[in-house]
């Protein structure tokens, strides 16, 4: 599947649930990633990282402005048509959407579910077609001893692992991925980041990530978005990120600023530095 | 009393409204046991206690002639066959009305309403199921028993049609107070309403979904003995005839036979549940 294209012209987003006084989760934002590219989104709790990823997916209708996937808008589509194209995004939410009495093959195996017909979206419930695809996928994410595991027997990291690892099985030209971070320790973060980037160029899929983690976002993606408020504050290469830049991203938020840069970048950071990692919703 | 004597800031606020409220309750209930012609104590005049004692008196020891306990297994066997049949059938209209009434699975609405003609459409559903249910099984039953003629096939279709238009209700509304996150994010990558059920909704809800089909299937039951007071065939139909005769000890041996029945339905449901648990 080839990577997908995605253009934002002066996107607006508010809330379903939203007052008419409340300030749009996502002011006008204008920006543009090539197929196949990498962007990793920051910026404070509330900034609005995860109502751009749910504009991107289709599964928020911005209020005005225009969303472009592949030069196409899609709320322009008729519904059947909408429905085709979510099947060709991949949104993997911050809390890993996993029924707990499901095994984490079917689990997995339901990220094919818009390319397979009815009939053998059943099949694949009584007997798992593609098993050793699911197998595949979970290896890849340091889990394939949980294939016939159901999912309410894995611990909190483990689940959010399996919901990066449908990504792999998913038949999508963009991957949307929220906080992929935010249960796992240092070690499985780097796993998990180095297996979802590289994975992601090998196919030319385009890869779009929230991420809390200022370093890792700098060390493995090469452009950065930074959201404050609902508006764009920096949108560079992340070899262009300064110090400055973070500081007034995060300023009032510095706590957030979890993990220490890595020493190449010499951000000397003037923040407590909490040995967990923050998890915000 | 205390209450004169407290500080009027420590007096509860809620005080005067629970009292006003408890005795409103009450009075209400006057003219309820008025229009029941609630009257216990006619139970206890000499005439009605003997006749009462008399009739629960034959109750011991049951009716365990062998010719008679051959045709009472044969029509609880008949009564139980009404119940799933009917269950069954109850099922096959219910399910397609619940995925298609939940608001759940609507596409339209992911992104935030739903569109005017779904909405339409999943009221058209409801309203259904409303007029489906609020004629009792009873009522059916003896339209059917018309339709069809005496037997147990009336009985099935009346549980059949009341039935459907409960499990409908109960289903969507199950569906939509449990956990949707893992439906929404199918549907949101792409997925069809009905795989979105199986992959996502079916199994986040398959005990609480199992269990009141269970529960159903034991009113079912008991419904179906009731059925038979009118002619649809099974335990019921042999009840009455007991009942008419003041044959306690026949009508001790079919209310055991009942007591049974739902305590097997109970045994079903507990099992049904660990194993999906």
């Amino acid at each position: 599947m080839a990577g997908l294209a995605v253009s934002l012209d002066t996107l607006e987003v508010r809330h379903p649930a939203a007052t008419a006084q409340a300030p749009a989760a996502l002011r006008p934002l204008s920006l543009a990633i090539r197929a196949g590219e990498q962007v990793a989104v920051i910026g404070p709790s509330g900034a609005g990282k995860t109502t751009l990823l749910h504009a991107i997916a289709c599964a928020l209708k911005p209020s005005s402005g225009r969303l472009l996937l592949d030069g196409q808008d899609p709320w322009s589509l008729p519904v059947r048509s909408l429905q085709r194209l979510r099947g060709r995004l991949f949104l993997a939410p911050q809390v890993p959407p996993l029924p707990p009495r499901q095994r984490t093959v079917t689990a997995l195996l339901a990220a094919r579910l818009p390319t397979l017909s009815f009939w053998a979206s059943l099949r694949s419930l009584v007997l798992p077609v593609g098993a050793e695809d699911a197998h595949a996928a979970l290896a890849r994410f340091d889990l394939e001893d949980k294939l016939w595991t159901r999912v309410d027997r894995l611990s909190g990291g483990e689940r959010q692992r399996v919901g990066l690892a449908r990504a792999l099985l998913a038949p999508a030209g963009l991957w949307l991925v929220d906080e992929p971070l935010s249960a796992l320790d240092p070690t499985r973060s780097r796993l998990v980041v180095e297996t979802l980037t590289g994975e992601a160029r090998a196919r030319g899929t385009t890869l779009l990530a929230t991420l809390h983690q200022v370093d890792v976002a700098i060390a493995s993606f090469p452009r950065i978005i930074g959201l404050r408020n609902g508006e764009l504050a920096f949108d560079l290469p992340s070899a262009e990120v300064t110090r400055d830049h973070l500081l007034r991203l995060y300023a009032q938020f510095e706590h957030e600023l979890a993990a220490a840069p890595p020493v190449p970048l010499d951000l000397a950071l003037p923040v407590a530095r909490p040995t967990t990692v923050v998890v915000c919703r | 009393m205390a209450g004169t004597a407290m500080a009027p800031s420590l007096r509860d606020p809620a005080w005067n409204a629970r009292v006003f409220w408890t005795l409103a309750g009450m009075a209400l209930l006057v003219p309820m046991l008025w229009a029941t012609e609630f009257r216990p104590w006619v139970l206890f005049e000499p005439d009605s206690l003997k006749s009462t004692l008399r009739f629960l008196g034959d109750f011991f020891p049951p009716h365990a002639d062998t010719e008679f306990l051959k045709m009472v297994a044969y029509e609880a066997w008949r009564t139980v066959a009404i119940a799933t049949c009917g269950m069954v059938l109850a099922m096959a209209l219910a399910i397609p009305m619940t995925l298609a009434s939940t608001a759940v699975l609507s596409i339209s609405a992911l992104p935030g309403r739903m569109h005017a003609v779904p909405f339409v459409l999943r009221q058209a559903i409801r309203w259904l199921l409303i007029l489906l249910r609020s004629v009792p099984e009873l009522v059916w039953a003896l339209v059917f028993v018309r339709v069809v003629g005496l037997g147990p096939t009336a009985g099935v279709l009346a549980i059949a049609l009341t039935y459907a238009g409960m499990l409908g209700k109960v289903y969507a509304e199950i569906l939509e107070s449990g956990e949707t996150h893992s439906t929404t994010t199918l549907l949101r990558n792409g997925s069809g309403r009905v795989q979105a059920f199986f992959y996502g909704l079916l199994p986040t809800n398959a005990t609480e979904l199992t269990s009141y089909t269970v529960y159903r299937w034991e009113c079912a039951i008991r419904s179906s003995a009731v059925l038979g007071f009118v002619g649809a065939g099974g335990l019921g139909q042999q009840l009455i005839t007991s009942l008419k005769m003041f044959n306690g000890a026949e009508v001790s041996t079919i209310l055991l036979v009942f007591i049974a029945l739902v305590w097997l339905a109970d045994w079903v449901s507990g099992r049904l549940r660990r194993v999906l648990g």
